[in-house]
């Protein structure tokens, strides 16, 4: 299959999933775009949430990330985010209890981070 | 009698203890310093890439922004100093501090205000010393700091820059910090961070690879882009800085630990020397002392045999 695009997802701190991919979706701050090989060149910013990458051997990556930006061009995409993390790095207990942490805080951004965790967890299983 | 050797015994044994302590801090900087190094190297996908993205929206679109316009007459600049928070690491903090000094005069001598901000303990304690103003500091993490203390860092500068200088705001942020050139060198530089010249920036990537950028398609907009690209992209090259100059900062100990090692081993083997010669003058007065005294016994029992 000729049509696929190389996919660079970075946190600030270290890179954290790279290879190809044939579909990413994404959600930007007006709303999921999804990222096929061949679309138009794109640079918009994330809000946080689950980003889903279909691999070209047919699995699923997802991974929650919280702010940063997407950027595609030639078919390479890179997901830039100051905190990235893969669904199966994710300790659920720990990402349960922040959410009940921020919402016994009413803290909304770490609540929603802690949202966003759970999200792409589950979104796997 | 022997009251030398006793005095140079005590100083080797208190030498050779100093020498202990020196060793470990050397060896533990050593391997600090690769893991700072590979922070460094980790940190660097993010940063090129934001990079590009940066330039991606300078050439692909011309909106002006309060982080990238230059001020026609720049009335005061911002100064963010990096230095540890731990002595011990030779002329690591002062070479840092000296640069900065020699920053603020030339920003003083163009005419601008210049307003400090300190990273570090050791940057805190000497403008404390001198009584400078410094609007703000930040300590405890020169170490190995991480993206939120760059973030926590970053903020209040952000928010200097983007207020009016009329009310207490910044036209020109400078950065000042210890560049990791090599395990022997380390070169305290400073570097405008902010206006960012959009231009430099393309100029840097382009040199990377010299091809042209297609043209982006922006989401939202391009100016919602640059609004959040561009805070992005000084955190970075603040956490950037960070990382650099902490491992800076270990380098800078292993070099001083390790000379001070090797003076103590200078000095114990001079000790041990004088300490020898010492000994040797003892015995050497003992014997004579034992000869004289028996060729005085042998002349006296030789006067009365007669």
């Amino acid at each position: 299959m000729a049509a696929e695009l190389h996919v660079e997802l970075v946190a600030a701190d270290r890179s954290v999933w790279s290879g190809e991919a044939t579909l990413v979706i994404a959600r930007t701050t007006s709303g999921d775009i999804g990222v096929m090989p061949g679309h138009q060149p794109l640079l918009g910013v994330l809000q946080s949430g689950p980003v889903t990458i279909k691999t070209t051997d047919g699995t699923t990556v997802v991974a929650a990330v919280h702010g940063g930006f997407i950027s595609f061009a030639d078919d390479k995409l890179s997901l830039l985010a100051e905190i990235a993390e893969l669904a199966d790095e994710i300790d659920v207990e720990r990402a349960e209890r922040a959410l009940e942490r921020a919402k016994a805080e009413a803290d909304a951004a770490a609540e929603r981070r802690a949202d966003v965790r759970l999200m792409a967890v589950t979104g796997v299983r | 009698m022997g009251s030398q050797l006793r005095v140079y015994k005590r100083r080797i044994k208190s030498v050779t203890a100093t020498k202990k302590i020196t060793k470990a801090m050397e060896m533990i900087s050593a391997s600090r310093i690769v893991k700072a190094q590979r922070k460094v190297a980790a940190s660097t996908p993010y940063a090129s890439e934001l990079t590009r993205a940066v330039t991606a929206v300078a050439t692909g679109s011309h909106t002006k922004h309060a982080l990238t316009t230059e001020v026609e007459n720049p009335a005061r600049a911002a100064v963010l100093l990096v230095t540890s928070d731990r002595g011990l690491a030779g002329g690591y903090s002062s070479n840092a501090i000296k640069a900065a000094d020699q920053l603020t005069n030339r920003l003083k001598a163009e005419g601008k205000d210049v307003v400090t901000y300190i990273v570090g303990r050791k940057g805190v304690a000497y403008y404390g010393f001198r009584e400078r103003p410094v609007v703000d500091s930040w300590t405890g993490f020169t170490d190995s700091p991480t993206y939120a203390d760059a973030k926590k860092v970053a903020g209040p500068l952000i928010e200097a820059v983007v207020t009016d200088t009329a009310e207490g705001g910044v036209d020109e942020l400078h950065i000042v910090f210890t560049e990791f050139v090599s395990m022997m060198t380390q070169t305290p530089v400073e570097k405008r961070l902010l206006p960012l010249s959009l231009e430099a920036t393309a100029e840097e990537s382009e040199a990377v690879k010299d091809k042209i950028l297609p043209l982006f398609d922006f989401e939202p907009s391009d100016e919602g882009v640059l609004d959040a690209l561009l805070p992005r992209y000084v955190e970075s090259r603040i956490y950037n800085a960070l990382l650099q100059a902490a491992a800076s900062e270990h380098a800078a100990r292993r070099r001083a630990m390790k000379s001070a090692t090797d003076n103590a081993e200078d000095l114990i083997k001079s000790f041990t020397r004088l300490a020898n010669a010492a000994r040797q003058a003892d015995i050497t007065q003992e014997i004579s002392e034992i000869v004289g005294g028996a060729s005085a016994l042998a002349d006296a029992t030789a006067g009365s045999d007669r």
